[in-house]
């Protein structure tokens, strides 16, 4: 499998999937196809290994979830994003971002899935645990919004 | 902190007996740090466990947004720091590739002897604190350990003659190193070398020699190729699985290529095997030392000019994840630039933080002692774990 072969077969199977060609793909990928291509990731193009997983708080521009998986045994790595809604905070209204959790396709999306919980407020539906994990359960807010200032006072602790 | 009715618990089969549930850390010993563990026990045998991690949390990605490219490399190695050098590495790979900056070969010759020393350092206080653990079946606990940290001295006194410092360094810089060998430093390191290859040979007598040091090392703590590539472990547990993958050897950077080593991979996935590959490691850590030293170019440490600012670099709009195979495995930095002096976003991959997720499924099984060795053969440092 190269990066060629890797391209083409993701454009025969996803025609919502856009891929930029070069080393690693960066594939950005429509929000309800976003399990369903990790799926195809691990199975069709070897990438077994889970890098991470994160986001990106573009503002106006939506909450943008990035992972990258990779084919050990060929070298071939795929950096793959989806696009949110933009964070209640940016927004103005109290409806948390959603996305498919990946946990049922790689074991290792768990604890990554909960650090994207705790630090941007994105909920991954079917995630078997999702709560903070770096955070206090009793912290508020979600740190690494562009909306939360490095100075937000939050209440003592008790 | 934690509502024991949300607790997550990895059920396995069982049909008679009462469950404890034993609280295990934040100051545990053998936690090599604060970590927390909810074990969920039948009798001596762990059946579930929750991990509680965060106390050493700093938001070193919220941080990295305040920081300039001048300011952070230095505050980097405060995520890994037992391998700082390897922490600073990652992020100035990742703001080179965005800027496109080059990068003078002396100082590529620097960063890898730099980074291999600190392999070799961070992997003799995995040993040294491993073996603790195991404690009295090693003859009384301590030895290896205060062996293994007379020879990590000397590789910090390397250090510190290179840099000033001790434990968190500051050598890298966007662009180059920060510091160039003093005379003399090479004759040091090669010594100092000699004698940690010697020692090895000493350490390996001790401890596979002892038949209770191979029953609580061998056959504990299987991860298989399988659940390794699932959770995305990395480095010495990888290979210590049966993956052949090394990213200085399939993915090289800076200078990598020019040097010839071998990669040890061992198929058993227990701890005797993750013991193995980092013995193995020791020696070509050595090796790839060897080699830059003998082959040392001339020239320039740094492609910039002094900084007379903090806020002098700056670079150009792009994204990059620079990959680089650190002591515990792969240390990665993923960064968003946008043309301001500062990055737009910064995520960093800690190996570690990887690595201590796959133990969940891993104990779960085994005794309450075996947990101790198991984690240390983990070696999570927590400083990265929480990050």
């Amino acid at each position: 499998m190269t990066y060629e072969q890797a391209a083409s077969t993701i454009a025969e199977r996803f025609s919502g999937v856009t891929v930029e060609t070069g080393a690693p793909l960066i594939v950005s990928v429509p929000v309800d196809q976003w399990r369903a291509f990790a799926q195809f990731a691990k199975e069709s193009l070897g990438c077994r290994f889970f890098n991470f997983l994160s986001a990106v708080d573009w503002k106006d521009g939506g909450l943008e979830v990035v992972a990258v998986v990779d084919n050990l045994d060929d070298n071939v790595s795929l950096r793959l994003k989806t696009r949110l809604a933009p964070s209640p905070a940016e927004a103005g209204h109290d409806e948390a971002p959603r996305c498919a959790s990946l946990v049922p396709v790689f074991r290792g999306a768990n604890w990554m899935e909960r650090e994207c919980y705790d630090m941007f407020g994105i909920v991954f539906e079917d995630h078997p645990d999702l709560r903070r994990i770096l955070l206090g359960d009793d912290w508020q807010g979600h740190p690494l919004l562009k909306s939360y200032a490095v100075d937000t006072p939050h209440p003592p602790y008790r | 902190m934690i509502d024991t009715a949300v607790q997550s618990q990895v059920a396995i089969d069982y049909s008679a007996g009462e469950r404890l549930t034993m609280n295990m850390g934040p100051q545990h010993p053998s936690a090599h740090g604060v970590f927390r563990a909810i074990l969920t026990l039948e009798g001596e045998t762990v059946v579930g466990v929750d991990a509680v991690i965060g106390y050493l949390h700093r938001c070193h990605e919220k941080l990295a947004e305040t920081l300039t490219y001048a300011q952070y490399p230095s505050i980097a190695s405060k995520t890994d720091y037992v391998a700082a050098m390897t922490s600073e590495f990652a992020y100035v790979l990742a703001a080179e590739q965005i800027g496109v900056v080059d990068v003078p070969k002396r100082a590529q010759y620097i960063r890898v002897i730099a980074a291999e020393l600190q392999r070799i350092a961070s992997h003799l206080l995995w040993l040294g604190t491993w073996c603790m653990d195991m404690g009295g079946a090693l003859g009384g606990g301590a030895t290896v350990f205060l062996y293994c940290i007379r020879e990590r001295e000397l590789i910090l006194d390397l250090f510190e003659s290179l840099v000033g410092a001790r434990l968190l360094y500051g050598l890298f810089q966007v662009g180059g190193v920060r510091y160039d060998l003093p005379d003399g430093w090479p004759q040091q390191c090669r010594d100092t070398l000699a004698t940690i290859e010697q020692r090895l040979i000493e350490y390996e007598r001790l401890l596979e020699d002892n038949p209770f040091f191979l029953a609580r090392a061998r056959g504990v703590g299987f991860i298989t190729r399988e659940l390794a590539e699932d959770v995305g472990v990395a480095g010495p547990l990888l290979r210590g699985s049966g993956v052949n993958f090394d990213l200085r050897r399939n993915l090289p950077y800076s200078s990598y290529g020019d040097f010839t080593f071998s990669v040890p991979v061992e198929p058993e996935g227990d701890c005797f095997a993750r013991y193995r590959v980092r013995m193995v490691e020791f020696r070509q850590s050595i090796a790839i030392v060897r080699q830059a030293l003998d082959r040392l170019p001339d020239g320039p440490i740094s492609s910039r000019p002094a900084l007379k600012s903090v806020a002098q670099i700056r670079i150009q709009k792009g994204e990059a994840y620079a990959r680089v195979e650190g002591p515990r495995g792969e240390v990665g930095c993923y960064l968003i630039a946008d043309g301001s002096p500062k990055p737009y976003r910064m995520k960093w991959r800690g190996a570690s933080f990887s690595n201590l997720s796959v133990l969940p499924h891993v104990l779960p099984g085994h005794k309450v002692a075996d947990v101790v060795a198991i984690m240390g053969s983990v070696d999570p440092v927590f400083g990265e774990v929480d990050r």
